[in-house]
């Protein structure tokens, strides 16, 4: 019992989003079958709240983007003020700041079932998925789309095949419109030849070196052309043939599609149009090279920033005997003996650390101006990275000098706001057996609540999971 | 008379419709008047009274406190004398003065209805202002303006949060000087005991902290700085003047549970407080012949002095009252003496005073609160144990 009792709290707070008051000790009786629960063929929860879909994004989207075309023929060539060109402008920005506070009503209710969820695997997972398939807000375009990205083309498909969930991503717009998939054109394609438009490789590049195989996978510039070649057509609907636009918000556009056999990596592939690319990307999710480099990141950001080797390879078999199913390798991952070591030795990203907090003083997301203004004092402003390669994941990234400070300050406010009774019980619930002899004694004696709280939200084990 | 719960909340709630009634005729009347002011500063963490109003002519003082004890008026850095065998620590200039002018009182040995040692649940019940334990709803200074109409008094914390004392039904304002943690801040000092075995937060932290404070000193010359108690304290003051000016403000004072090192500790502490309150008569001006400044803390310490050069966890500790309002006196209160067979279990300073008899003796005659509100609904139930003291102010 003794052993399953710190198991608990290595699993509610390492491979969920920590615990919630109680949730240590109703996981006591088994904590791999806590985890292991939560692998879902449906895959992660949803947020819930008024959850707008990528279709109805993509018509504010159109239609904000409609309203900024015919701004220049507007402007009255002295330089007058033109009131009709003023109106539009504002209503550009007026549509322009409803996606964004529609979005960022996206990102509350993902906190939102942060805190409140017992499904905190099943969470991380996807966090960790939607982490390595990045798209950023960094970029308006891709901004509009970012939480709906997450909501239907990560979580459904995070206990799935991962070649499904990649192609998901792939055509999603938010990664379309990210990574300037949406305009490149072949061109040799009839648009394309007509109207000397061109390729853009940014997509097929990262789809080698971020999404499947990795830079050392073997792959040369040729075998990124040929993809960005084969990748080309695929887009999203303009305002009039939006109709042409699957549930996802994905158009296939033949008349820029680059014609022609493409050579990736060795293998051919016939000139099947949209089909094409798709198989491509197959290939790539099952080659060998991308079970290896996935593997290796979900043990570095699950259990430690030089993963054991031996709990990347066990990931890697995982992964290659089913054929990249992502639930067998969520299972060898909550099954291996290293993801279970006592030592915590990752840091919690500043989302982590602040929605932890939420958890361990069992509350809901207060003004949510403030937590946005905490992730971006402590580096991770909300749904946005800094590159196609995600948030950074080892711990000098995220416990350098002043984000420990913004942190410290945090935990303070938040401390100082709490309404809790029992400080030394809130610590227990929060931390389980994980919680040292240290930190114990110094939340027992602080000498008010609000310190006890910031000295249990700062302490190592808080900090790390 | 019994009542059921349901009847007396009910007979409560009647009593206190017809006392604002009352009272609204009379803040009509007094209108032009400008309002008394209020300050509470809670000192976090036990401070040692025994420390601050010095009991120097107490035949035990000196053997039971040892290197902790505060030499004689007179000596170097000796107590600064007042009356009755007392003294104010040495860092205390400036209530000193206050003293000589007849501005300072204090009372020697108070404590709260209820005898507990954990500091969670003693300022909850200083701040509360009932008997209970964890009761974290509402405070009696905000009770205090919900009694006086809920209109004339102007409520205000420092700090980024309000403290339990001021939440309640009344709507209060809050101001935080800057809020940010500073390097040698308790909570950095106690952080870095806690990252002995994990150097990369540790001397990330030390390293982050030192940097701001450069950026601290650089820049930013209207804020207060760092330690600058009399410069806090008027920056306080300045929000109690003027017609919008706050008349009720509580301020929290942190660092006073002096475990170990505690003459160092007091000296840094005490000399803050000095400088706040004499930030807030120099800022206030004119109005400071209307304020009281109460310094209160949630309990005492040990009368002896421990094995690490501090003292722990104790009962009863000294009130201070300042301020151009507070009316020239005696102790408040009597002083029990340290013998041996007067102190609370063999080991504590023993209290004479529950400290709401002088919150209430403070709220009546300088707030204008009704005694039979401070009974029943400021302090529930408080009518015998804590006697509303007279001629405070």
């Amino acid at each position: 019992m003794a052993a399953s009792a710190f198991e608990a709290a290595v699993a509610v707070t390492r491979l969920g989003l920590g615990a919630r008051p109680g949730e240590i000790d109703r996981v006591a009786a088994d904590p791999r079958g806590w985890a292991l629960g939560q692998i879902r063929a449906e895959g992660a929860p949803q947020p819930s709240g008024a959850a707008v879909s990528t279709a109805e994004r993509m018509e504010a989207f159109l239609a904000y983007q409609a309203s900024g075309t015919g701004r220049r023929e507007a402007a009255a060539p002295g330089g007058a003020p033109d009131p009709t060109a003023e109106a539009a402008r504002q209503a550009r920005q007026a549509a322009r700041r409803a996606i964004t506070e529609d979005t960022a009503r996206g990102f509350l209710d993902r906190v939102r079932l942060g805190l409140e969820t017992d499904q905190g695997f099943a969470e991380r997972w996807a966090l960790f998925w939607a982490n390595a398939l990045t798209v950023s807000a960094a970029k308006f375009t891709a901004g509009a789309f970012v939480d709906t990205y997450e909501r239907e083309a990560i979580r459904p498909h995070v206990f799935g095949r991962f070649e499904d969930l990649v192609l998901a991503a792939e055509q999603h717009p938010a990664m379309l419109l990210y990574l300037d998939q949406a305009r490149s054109a072949g061109p040799d394609s009839r648009a394309g030849a007509r109207r000397r438009l061109g390729l853009n490789e940014n997509l097929a590049r990262e789809m080698l070196e971020l999404h499947t195989v990795g830079a050392d996978g073997g792959y040369d510039q040729a075998d990124v052309t040929e993809l960005a070649r084969a990748l080309t057509g695929w887009s999203i609907p303009r305002q009039q043939d939006r109709q042409r636009a699957d549930g996802g918000g994905f158009v296939f556009r033949p008349e820029i599609h680059e014609p022609g056999v493409r050579t990736v990596m060795g293998r051919t592939y016939a000139q099947t149009g949209r089909r094409q690319g798709e198989a491509i990307l197959r290939d790539l999710a099952r080659h060998p090279a991308t079970a290896k480099r996935l593997s290796r990141r979900i043990a570095a950001h699950f259990v430690a920033d030089d993963p054991p080797p031996a709990l990347v390879a066990r990931l890697e078999a995982a992964w290659t005997g089913s054929q990249g199913d992502l639930a067998e390798v969520a299972r060898a991952l909550i099954e291996a003996p290293e993801t279970w070591t006592p030592q915590a030795a990752k840091i919690k990203t500043p989302y982590e650390f602040v929605v932890s907090a939420g958890r361990a003083l069992d509350e809901g997301p207060r003004r949510p101006a403030l937590l946005r203004q905490a992730l971006i004092a402590m580096g991770q402003p909300p749904f946005a990275p800094p590159s196609p390669e995600g948030w950074p994941d080892t711990a000098a990234d995220w416990a350098g000098p002043d984000a420990l400070v913004k942190r410290l300050n945090w935990a303070r406010t938040t401390a100082g706001a709490a309404v809790v009774t029992d400080v030394n019980a809130v610590a227990l619930s929060a931390l389980g057996r994980r919680m040292g002899e240290r930190t114990r004694s110094a939340v027992a004696r602080a000498e008010s609540r609000p310190e006890a709280l910031t000295l249990l939200l700062m302490s190592p084990e808080f900090q790390r999971r | 008379m019994t009542l059921s719960p349901l009847h007396r909340r009910a007979f409560l709630a009647g009593s206190a419709a017809g006392l604002s009634l009352a009272f609204a005729g009379r803040t009509a009347a007094q209108a032009r008047t400008p309002e008394n002011k209020l300050i509470v500063i809670i000192a976090r963490g036990a401070m040692d009274g025994l420390s601050v109003t010095v009991p120097y002519a107490d035949p035990n003082y000196a053997a039971l406190r040892g290197g902790l004890a505060v030499a004689l008026p007179g000596s170097a850095d000796g107590a600064l004398a007042l009356s009755d065998g007392f003294g104010l620590h040495p860092a205390l200039s400036t209530l000193h003065a206050l003293h000589g002018r007849g501005q300072m009182r204090f009372a020697p040995a108070v404590a709260l209805p209820v005898r507990v040692r954990s500091h969670f649940d003693a300022q909850d019940v200083l701040e509360n202002g009932g008997e209970a334990l964890r009761r974290q709803d509402d405070g009696w200074l905000n009770r205090a303006i919900v009694a006086a109409g809920g209109q004339r008094l102007k409520g205000l914390s420092i700090g980024a949060q309000t403290p339990l004392i001021l939440r309640g039904d009344a709507p209060v304002s809050g101001w935080a000087p800057g809020g940010r943690v500073r390097e040698d801040d308790r909570i950095a000092g106690l952080l870095q005991d806690l990252y002995v075995e994990d150097p990369l937060l540790g001397q990330s932290l030390a390293r982050g902290l030192a940097t701001e404070e450069r950026a601290a000193l650089d820049g930013d010359g209207g804020r207060v700085g760092r330690n600058d108690a009399q410069a806090l304290g008027q920056a306080v003051a300045r929000l109690m003047t003027g017609t919008e000016g706050a008349n009720v403000v509580a301020l929290s004072l942190d660092g006073w549970d002096t475990h170990a090192g505690q003459k160092a500790q007091l000296q840094t502490r005490l000399t803050g407080l000095d400088r706040l309150i004499a930030g807030l008569e120099t800022g206030l001006g004119d109005d400071w012949r209307r304020t009281v400044v109460v310094v209160a803390t949630e309990f005492g310490r040990t009368a002896r002095a421990n094995g690490t050069g501090g003292t722990d966890h104790g009962t009863a500790s000294s009130l201070i009252l300042a301020g151009g309002a507070v009316r020239a006196g005696g102790l408040i209160g009597d002083w029990p003496g340290l013998a041996d067979n007067r102190l609370f279990e063999g080991r504590d300073l023993a209290p004479t005073l529950d400290v709401r008899a002088v919150f209430k003796g403070v709220l009546r005659d300088h707030l204008g609160l009704d005694r039979a509100q401070l009974d029943t609904r400021v302090f529930p139930d408080s009518a015998a144990e804590a006697q509303t003291i007279d001629g405070l102010v």
